[in-house]
């Protein structure tokens, strides 16, 4: 073989190498250029809302005083949701991870995939015609005989349609996420720990307070973190549950309204500085379930030599 | 472990202090027995039965395990209890769900014309008409159906080059570059980003590059990837990942290129992750209602064409007849095409689901072992 052939037939490869690799970068790269142009196409859009007059702006009072009921209502609806979903999907990945039948387990770790894959809108369309009615008589009692909470502040409403149900259907919604999050990481426990908890003649309540828990704690977090962020960010579950209205502390009266349904309901018919409105309040979003989401990624990246939930 | 040795003493001295094996099993049924009493004074239901017995049960089983067993053996018990009590609550809503949408959704799809016909043209007068007079319920979901399946087949050809390009660059190329590593962080964040605010992107770059107002099926295929891009990157990273070295290094020493070696050694060998990967990320955007909402708008009647006029898809389809009625006096007709199309919508999401697992066997490498 000649030095010319060769390096003629490595010039011919090079090209291909060389454009395959660029393409790949682009594509890389493409990623990261969408990701800046969610934040500046917000920002842009956003921002003829953020500098009109108050008075042009829904309410008359600017934006902030617009936005800050809603950005309440979203916390308060997810919060809802984690406080119901965190001891239930533990509870989940416990129940699959360490008590089931070892046969059982994994057909059972597909049922709850099953939960994830319904599409939210029909999570939506089966809270706002079956579980509202369901649970409005629980509401009535609730106001009858812990009415002396502001929480439970009565008269309930009638149809059921409260942040409280937008809530629990949140609450079903992110049950799967959290539960297969922790069920992986449950999983991951080291299996020494385990029989040298058992050995030592710990029951299996002990032996996974012991073991388990400890190991799984970083995880655990995180796991609820990113359940929260999809909380944050549903949208169908409470646009079709909740009947909205002003902020009031009652979980049970009609009320409420989250920054999603906001802009679900509003945003195909609006036109002029409410698209920028609405735009704005999707930005407030978009930065809060960043700032959650990426303390969750800093949660697990810090143990992730041992948590093994990545 | 009871002793067949000596037939008169039935228990051996380690299963002493144990409650007997079938003590779970008498406390449900006293359990069960009392809940029905209980609930006859104050009037029964299943699902109250249900409650009051696994309450009991709980009671009854850790009360008798304290006063036999200690409190350490009660604890378990209790812990056994509520970790089974919260799988069976967990249970309740996947049930329930599955049950209502087969419940209202099979009418609706029994309906002939469901799922060949429009909603062009229909309109409350029709839906008065069948709820006064029991004339059938018209309208379908067929503009719904291609919507749906245009949307998401352009949200795929977009997301995934883009996808299993980076995730490409991440494995082969990326090593510990400041730009993989960027762009894995990034990745990250993307998976977080809430659906509407991918819908609002999408809307607000169209706003700004075509005009205001621009509502295509075209947008929300762009919103959709959105969502989509960082699920394909993730799986199949995972997927490449686990190829394993020897492959590369063989091809290598054979001479080959490393873009050939990619094409042609490391892809045949993760093609079946990264083809159920993409099925998995196409049945997630397929039932996302929000970006399409804010995207695509919602229309009644037939359209092709992705790049102009709104367009309807099976989730807003559900969302917009659920909410605003065809016939606000009498919503039950457009209930009942809701239930139908939700049905459609899950039996295309499962049959995904299931289409994923087909193919990762179809297309897994043959092994040796």
């Amino acid at each position: 073989m000649t030095t010319t052939s060769a390096t003629k037939s490595r010039g011919a490869g090079r090209a291909g190498d060389q454009v395959f690799s660029a393409a790949t970068l682009a594509a890389g790269c493409l990623i990261l250029a969408v990701l800046f142009g969610v934040a500046l196409f917000l920002v842009i859009q956003a921002i003829p809302a953020l500098t009109a007059s108050p008075d042009k702006i829904q309410g008359g009072e600017g934006f902030f005083a617009y936005i800050w009921p809603i950005v309440i209502g979203t916390l308060i609806a997810a919060a809802i949701a984690i406080v119901i979903a965190t001891p239930v999907a533990i509870g989940v990945a416990l129940f699959i991870s360490h008590f089931a039948p070892r046969k059982l387990a994994s057909g059972l770790g597909y049922v709850v995939d099953l939960l994830a894959a319904i599409p939210s809108v029909v999570y939506g369309a089966w809270g706002a015609t079956v579980l509202a009615k369901e649970i409005s008589p629980a509401y009535n009692w609730l106001s009858d005989n812990m009415g002396w909470l502001p929480i439970f502040q009565g008269p309930a409403s009638a149809t059921g349609k409260t942040i409280l149900t937008a809530g629990i259907v949140l609450a079903v919604m992110v049950l799967p996420i959290v539960t297969s999050l922790t069920r992986e990481i449950f999983l991951q426990t080291p299996k020494l720990h385990e029989e040298a908890a058992l050995a030592l003649g710990a029951t299996r309540w002990e032996m996974i307070r012991m073991a388990v828990f400890p190991f799984g704690r970083p995880g655990i977090i995180s796991a609820v973190m990113l359940g929260l962020g999809r909380a944050l960010g549903e949208t169908m579950a409470v646009a079709l549950v909740l009947s909205s209205g002003a902020l009031t502390a009652s979980l049970i009266k009609s009320g409420n309204q989250t920054i999603a349904a906001e802009i679900a309901l509003n945003f195909p018919e609006a036109s002029g500085l409410k698209v920028s409105t609405l735009i704005a309040a999707g930005l407030v979003l978009f930065v809060i379930t960043l700032a959650v989401n990426m303390v969750a990624r800093g949660i697990i990246n810090r143990h992730k030599e041992f948590s093994g939930a990545n | 472990m009871t002793s067949t040795l000596t037939p008169v003493q039935k228990r051996s001295a380690l299963t002493k202090g144990q409650l007997p094996k079938w003590a779970p099993y008498a406390v449900l049924a006293v359990a069960l027995v009392l809940a029905a009493a209980v609930l006859a004074l104050i009037g029964f239901n299943v699902f109250g039965w249900g409650i009051v017995s696994a309450i009991l049960f709980a009671v009854g089983l850790v009360g008798w395990s304290a006063a036999v067993e200690g409190s350490r053996r009660a604890k378990d018990k209790l812990a056994t209890c509520l970790v089974v009590g919260a799988f069976l609550i967990a249970l309740l809503p996947l049930v329930s769900v599955i049950w209502t949408v087969l419940v209202n959704g099979l009418p609706g799809l029994m309906n002939s014309g469901f799922l060949s016909t429009s909603m062009n043209g229909v309109t409350g007068v029709y839906d008065n008409k069948s709820v006064e007079e029991g004339a059938p319920v018209i309208g379908g979901i067929f503009h719904a159906l291609i919507g749906t399946l245009l949307i998401t087949v352009s949200a795929t050809i977009i997301s995934v080059p883009v996808g299993l390009m980076s995730a490409i660059y991440l494995v082969e190329y990326g090593e510990d570059r400041p730009v993989a590593r960027a762009i894995t962080f990034f990745v990250d964040v993307m998976t977080g980003i809430p659906s509407i605010v991918a819908g609002l992107f999408a809307a607000a770059f169209f706003f700004i590059i075509v005009g205001p107002g621009t509502k295509t099926g075209a947008v929300a295929a762009v919103a959709l990837s959105v969502l989509m891009i960082p699920v394909v990157v993730r799986s199949s990273e995972e997927m490449l990942k686990i190829v394993p070295n020897e492959l590369r290094e063989a091809a290598y020493a054979l001479g080959v290129r490393k873009w050939r070696t990619i094409l042609k050694v490391v892809i045949p060998t993760a093609i079946s992750g990264i083809a159920s990967g993409v099925t998995l990320a196409i049945a997630r955007v397929i039932g996302e209602t929000a970006p399409i909402l804010v995207t695509a708008g919602f229309a009644t009647s037939i359209n092709y064409n992705v790049f102009s006029g709104w367009m309807a898809s099976l989730p807003t389809f559900i969302y917009t007849q659920i909410l605003n009625p065809t016939s606000p006096s009498n919503p039950d007709p457009s209930a009942q095409r809701a239930w139908g199309a939700a049905l459609v919508l899950i039996i295309l999401v499962m049959l995904l689901n299931l289409g994923a697992r087909l193919v990762a066997r179809m297309f897994a490498p043959k092994t040796g072992r």
